[in-house]
């Protein structure tokens, strides 16, 4: 499994309740279900990979996220996972107090824009950086929102979430071995990943 | 919906099956139906498949459609020609498996097909009942399926599947029988008819009305109204296909000619596929069991019946799992339906499953073969199959 998808399953506790949000082919939430008794609900746009998870015998929901978590009731959710989706999301921030408002905690992983690459080729070029993480050109990506780990914690603080723990690493999201960043994370970490909620402690 | 019924291409079959009837609610212990009349006795025609396990934890209820019966998969001699309706996805190993699961597949109550309805012989005037037969629910038909269910010794669904209409009843037995189902899968569904759907009803069941044979539903001894059934086909068959669907199938292509006739004869191909879709199934349905079961859907309303003033709140009684499966051109039943309804499952924290399928050929989608309607409902089952083998095991 994706290194990113190792360190956040690691952070949930079994036989937890998780909504995973852009869940893809379902590999995290069959993950999951097989090591930590999970009960998982998934949302993804796609029709084949929503098929792909309920073949799996899966539950999943197709549509779109904003819509989806709208219908669930308060505190449905031990765990609600937003990887690697924040960047494609219109309003972040309406999202995130609406997953506050189903979710104890709240995980959310996204590439890091402030790594010194991109920080170089913007500097160097003078085009819009591209990476393997962010891999478009800015008319026909995805990804509308880019952001860095240092955006990110100051969001957090001015809508009103704790951030329990954070882990930045520097491995393509891909592969299934990567390395932790401890020193530096805004400039020399790919990913970053938070886990938030409201209140003190875990 | 028999039309679509084929051969499966790799020849793998249920095999040979036979249908049964199940007499109950002789008078004076008669059915009382939801409308507040009785009806007594009752047959309801069924077929089943594969068998039941020691735990009796595999038993899948197969729900039909309108005009749909007992046959959902096999065949009844060697000779027959056509397989059940669903032999594409019910058989050894296929998306629902007869070598793990026993299959059962009721006749609704109303229809023609085997089980008591307007063309069967009321037993107090020795007569077809014609419209002196009560008008039934589909709430009626899935407490007959039920009183089926309990003489086959049969206490807890695996799952409960259909499509249409027969979605109508899965969404009914999960609210109704709780206890009893511990999956279901609504398919090309609604809780209830859009004014849409009801007009088209309407307009099919006046045509059946307007033909001079129809004679106020007494016509078993004599002419049928085979026109007016014919006519009342042809609007189900187009609201059954989509724009596309037809457009592909037909276009503005001519039934063997070159040039227009300057008639009312059959000029485009469409119109010959409607006429002789039409005249097929007066062969083989009654016209007063079409406006039955028609008026059932009509007045199906999940929400608004038996004390409950919502969708929401009629699926607070649910305990199924839920895997709801939309077509993306359907026009009758859209998904923005479906949608609803898994809303509604949601806000009860229910587990629901939701799959709009990309397809072209309308409402009838789910009776044609598709890989991923396959994958999804073996999936879905095997899952489910495993979580209750475990509970078993536990017990």
């Amino acid at each position: 499994m994706r290194f990113d998808l190792q360190i956040i399953a690691s952070w949930i506790t079994p036989g937890a309740r998780v909504l995973d949000l852009g869940c893809g082919e379902g590999d995290l939430l069959d993950y999951l279900r097989k090591n930590k008794q999970v009960t998982g609900i998934g949302i993804e746009r796609s029709e084949a990979g929503v098929s792909q998870c309920i073949a799996r015998g899966l539950s999943v929901l197709q549509g779109d996220i904003n819509e989806e978590v709208q219908d669930f009731r308060d505190n449905s959710f031990d765990y609600v996972i937003l990887s690697q989706t924040l960047q494609q999301v219109y309003t972040p921030d309406q999202l995130l107090v609406e997953l506050l408002r189903i979710g104890r905690r709240i995980i959310v992983s996204f590439p890091n824009f402030g790594h010194y690459q991109i920080r170089l080729q913007l500097l160097t070029s003078g085009y819009t950086p591209k990476s393997k993480e962010l891999p478009y050109n800015w008319y026909d990506t995805p990804n509308i929102r880019v952001l860095t780990i240092k955006d990110f914690k100051k969001f957090a603080s001015e809508i009103g979430c704790t951030i329990f723990k954070e882990v930045a690493i520097n491995t393509h999201h891909h592969e299934d071995r990567g390395n932790i960043i401890h020193r530096l994370p805004n400039l020399r970490a790919t990913y970053g990943i938070f886990l938030l909620g409201q209140g003190k402690g875990p | 919906m028999s039309e679509y019924a084929t051969h499966e291409d790799t020849g793998v079959s249920v095999g040979l099956v036979e249908k049964k009837f199940f007499h109950f609610a002789d008078p004076p212990q008669a059915m009382v139906l939801e409308g507040g009349s009785s009806l007594g006795p009752v047959t309801i025609a069924y077929e089943t498949m594969g068998s039941l396990n020691h735990a009796g934890s595999n038993a899948i209820l197969i729900l039909h459609a309108l005009s749909g019966d007992s046959h959902v998969a096999g065949y009844y001699g060697k000779e027959d020609p056509k397989p059940g309706w669903w032999d594409i996805m019910v058989g050894p190993g296929k998306a629902i498996d007869t070598d793990r699961y026993f299959i059962i597949c009721s006749n609704i109550l109303g229809s023609c097909m085997g089980s008591t309805g307007p063309s069967s012989i009321n037993p107090e005037t020795g007569r077809p009942y014609g419209l002196d037969f009560p008008v039934v629910t589909i709430g009626d038909m899935v407490r007959a399926q039920k009183a089926l269910l309990d003489h086959l010794g049969i206490n807890r669904l695996l799952s409960v599947i259909g499509g249409s209409i027969g979605g109508m009843q899965v969404l009914e037995w999960a609210v109704r029988y709780p206890k009893m189902v511990r999956s279901a899968i609504p398919l090309a569904t609604t809780t209830r008819h859009s004014a849409l759907a009801i007009a088209f009803n309407e307009v099919a069941r006046q045509s059946i009305m307007a033909d001079p044979n129809w004679n106020n539903g007494q016509y078993y001894d004599r002419e049928k109204p085979n026109l007016g059934l014919a006519v009342a086909r042809m609007i189900g068959h187009i609201t059954y296909l989509s724009d596309e669907a037809m457009r592909v199938k037909f276009g503005r292509r001519l039934q063997d000619k070159n040039d227009f006739s300057f008639n009312f004869d059959v000029d485009f191909q469409v119109e010959g596929y409607l006429r002789y879709q039409g005249n097929k199934f007066v062969e083989r349905f009654d016209a007063n069991s079409f406006l039955y079961i028609t008026k059932a859907a009509d007045y199906f309303d999940l929400g608004l019946r038996n004390g409950t003033q919502s969708v929401t709140e009629a699926f607070a009684r649910a305990r199924a799992k839920f895997l709801v499966v939309s077509f993306t051109s359907d026009w009758l039943y859209p998904t923005y339906q479906s949608k609803k309804m898994v809303k509604a499952m949601k806000k009860n924290n229910l587990d629901v499953s939701f799959c709009e399928i990309e397809a072209d050929w309308g409402h009838d989608a789910f009776l044609l073969p598709n890989p991923r309607l396959s994958s999804l409902i073996s999936g879905f089952i095997g899952q489910v199959a495993g979580e209750a083998e475990e509970e078993s095991r536990a017990v």
